[in-house]
């Protein structure tokens, strides 16, 4: 074996796409992270209504959750598409204009974060229906007692019991965000302008298209201190506010 | 005020459900419909063909795939089950030194993320000469973090009673393991079998890396390639067929067991 000292951190402090790939992960978990909560407890918090039917909604939600990334990719692909997507065929169908989901380098990442989301969110719904069972009911009788309405309850009583069930959420979204990477990679490749390169993706390349396996290992070992240092943080603030 | 709920709850939520499952059936319709009605977004086409299937098995050899990805995703399932059950046994009946020790390296394991494993366990895997065999996809995933976890926190609720008559009676030990606590541990057989075999059949990363003879590959990494590289044609068609095949094995076993499945990934919190 050779040791090569120090030189793959000197080429990785000077690796702008790579920073743009870490750049582009934490773009992915900002827009992902806040959309996945609110959708998944809006559903949860109708779900959880005593209503019919409720194993059915509840199964159709989670039906992405079980199938392959590559095929749900494989499908959006086709639903983002600029001249026969549906969702563009949608747009212009009322009026408006195409929109280039995943052409334009400012649109792409939101675009693979949404379908993230829709892959993803049939799992938190689960986890949110466990945790507001979790309230108890004399809460939200003493609430109708005072005349709280409907928002009121949800923000002072419901939102603070299921904290822990939010940071449990934020952890794990985190943490599967950043393994992020057959989505870029069959969509986009990591276009239009790298603005989806994703963290993986671009290690996966430097090791296995250019064959820089040194490097790549040290891009990973970096990343993955990355990683570690943003579920730190969190799990500080979470400690904080409890 | 209960009337108008049930007025905006039931169209909410259908609307809501529909957004999940639409997709699901536009991408099965469009790949038996023909070629130049599948941009459509209706769901009546005006012929029904298996065209789009017959051109895919003739590009790619989807039905090797599929075999390749049962046998590595049993295999992953089963060794993930008798390891861990092993494992969770001797961490949670027998006494020996170092016991939470090993415990707590274990743990470490699962903290640790895959970005910094993924290429020093390729480079171990090329010095074993695995690169194109399925000692690579198979053996790397035998023994699993979670699934000793749970295995020991299940046999922890099993009294030690049992476990006392079953050496009386002569058991040894992996008997006890096989013979009396197997069948008294279904439901984290079921959790820990489902969440392995589905995370293992959707496992597209590693093959990519450790496998590059077509005859080896997975069902998500041939259908992968087959997306990503130019052999679909932009035919549509084919490429919703070859998705259609690679999610119809999972989709029908949740069909059948779909409380068992969400019970499971709910309990993990684990996602693909």
């Amino acid at each position: 074996m050779e040791y090569t000292g120090l030189n793959n951190y000197v080429r990785l402090f000077n690796d702008i796409t790579f920073f743009k790939s870490i750049g582009n992960t934490l773009i992915f978990l900002v827009i992902h992270i806040p959309l996945q909560i609110i959708v998944a407890l809006f559903l949860a918090e109708i779900l959880n209504q005593k209503i019919k039917l409720m194993g059915a909604f509840r199964g159709a939600f989670f039906l992405p959750v079980i199938v392959s990334g590559v095929v749900v990719t494989i499908l959006w692909q086709q639903l983002y598409g600029y001249d026969t997507g549906l969702l563009n065929r949608l747009l212009t169908g009322i009026g408006l204009g195409k929109i280039g989901w995943l052409t334009d380098p400012n649109i792409a990442m939101t675009s693979i974060a949404v379908m993230a989301t829709w892959k993803n969110v049939g799992l938190y719904i689960v986890l949110f229906l466990v945790g507001l069972q979790t309230v108890p009911v004399q809460y939200y009788e003493a609430a109708d007692l005072e005349g709280a309405n409907h928002w009121q309850k949800f923000f002072k009583i419901t939102l603070p019991m299921i904290n822990p069930t939010i940071f449990m959420v934020v952890i794990l979204s985190t943490i599967g965000g950043f393994s992020l990477f057959i989505e870029p990679y069959i969509m986009t490749g990591g276009g239009p302008l790298n603005s989806t390169v994703s963290a993986v993706l671009y290690i996966y390349k430097q090791g296995f298209f250019y064959y820089h396996m040194g490097y790549a290992a040290t891009l990973g070992l970096f990343f993955a201190l990355i990683i570690l240092a943003v579920v730190v943080i969190q799990k500080k603030f979470i400690e904080k506010d409890n | 005020m209960k009337k108008l709920k049930s007025i905006l709850f039931y169209p909410a939520l259908t609307i809501s459900a529909l957004i999940f499952v639409y997709p699901f059936i536009w991408m099965l319709v469009a790949s038996i419909a023909p070629e130049n009605e599948i941009g459509n977004l209706t769901l009546v086409p005006s012929a029904l063909t298996l065209s789009s299937y017959s051109q895919m098995l003739d590009k790619i050899p989807i039905g090797g795939a599929f075999v390749n990805s049962i046998i590595v995703a049993s295999s992953i399932t089963i060794g993930v089950l008798i390891f861990g059950s092993m494992i969770g046994y001797a961490l949670s009946k027998l006494e020996f030194k170092g016991r939470d020790l090993i415990f707590y390296v274990i743990i470490f394991t699962m903290t640790l993320p895959f970005q910094i494993t993924l290429i020093p366990q390729y480079i171990i895997m090329v010095k074993f000469g695995w690169i194109d065999t399925y000692w690579a996809l198979i053996v790397p995933y035998l023994i699993n973090a979670l699934s000793i976890i749970m295995f020991r926190q299940y046999f922890k609720s099993i009294p030690d009673s049992l476990i006392d008559a079953a050496r009386l009676d002569g058991c040894n030990e992996l008997q006890i393991i096989f013979r009396i606590l197997w069948p008294n541990s279904m439901p984290a057989i079921i959790t820990i079998g489902i969440i392995t075999f589905m995370a293992s059949w959707n496992e597209v990363l590693w093959p990519l890396i450790v496998i590059r003879d077509e005859s080896l590959m997975t069902m998500p990494q041939l259908v992968t390639l087959f997306a990503v590289g130019g052999r679909a044609e932009s035919q549509l068609g084919v490429k919703l067929a070859s998705a259609v095949m690679l999610a119809l094995p999972i989709v029908l076993a949740y069909l059948f067991f779909q409380k068992y499945f969400i019970q499971s990934m709910a309990s993990t919190g684990i996602k693909e």
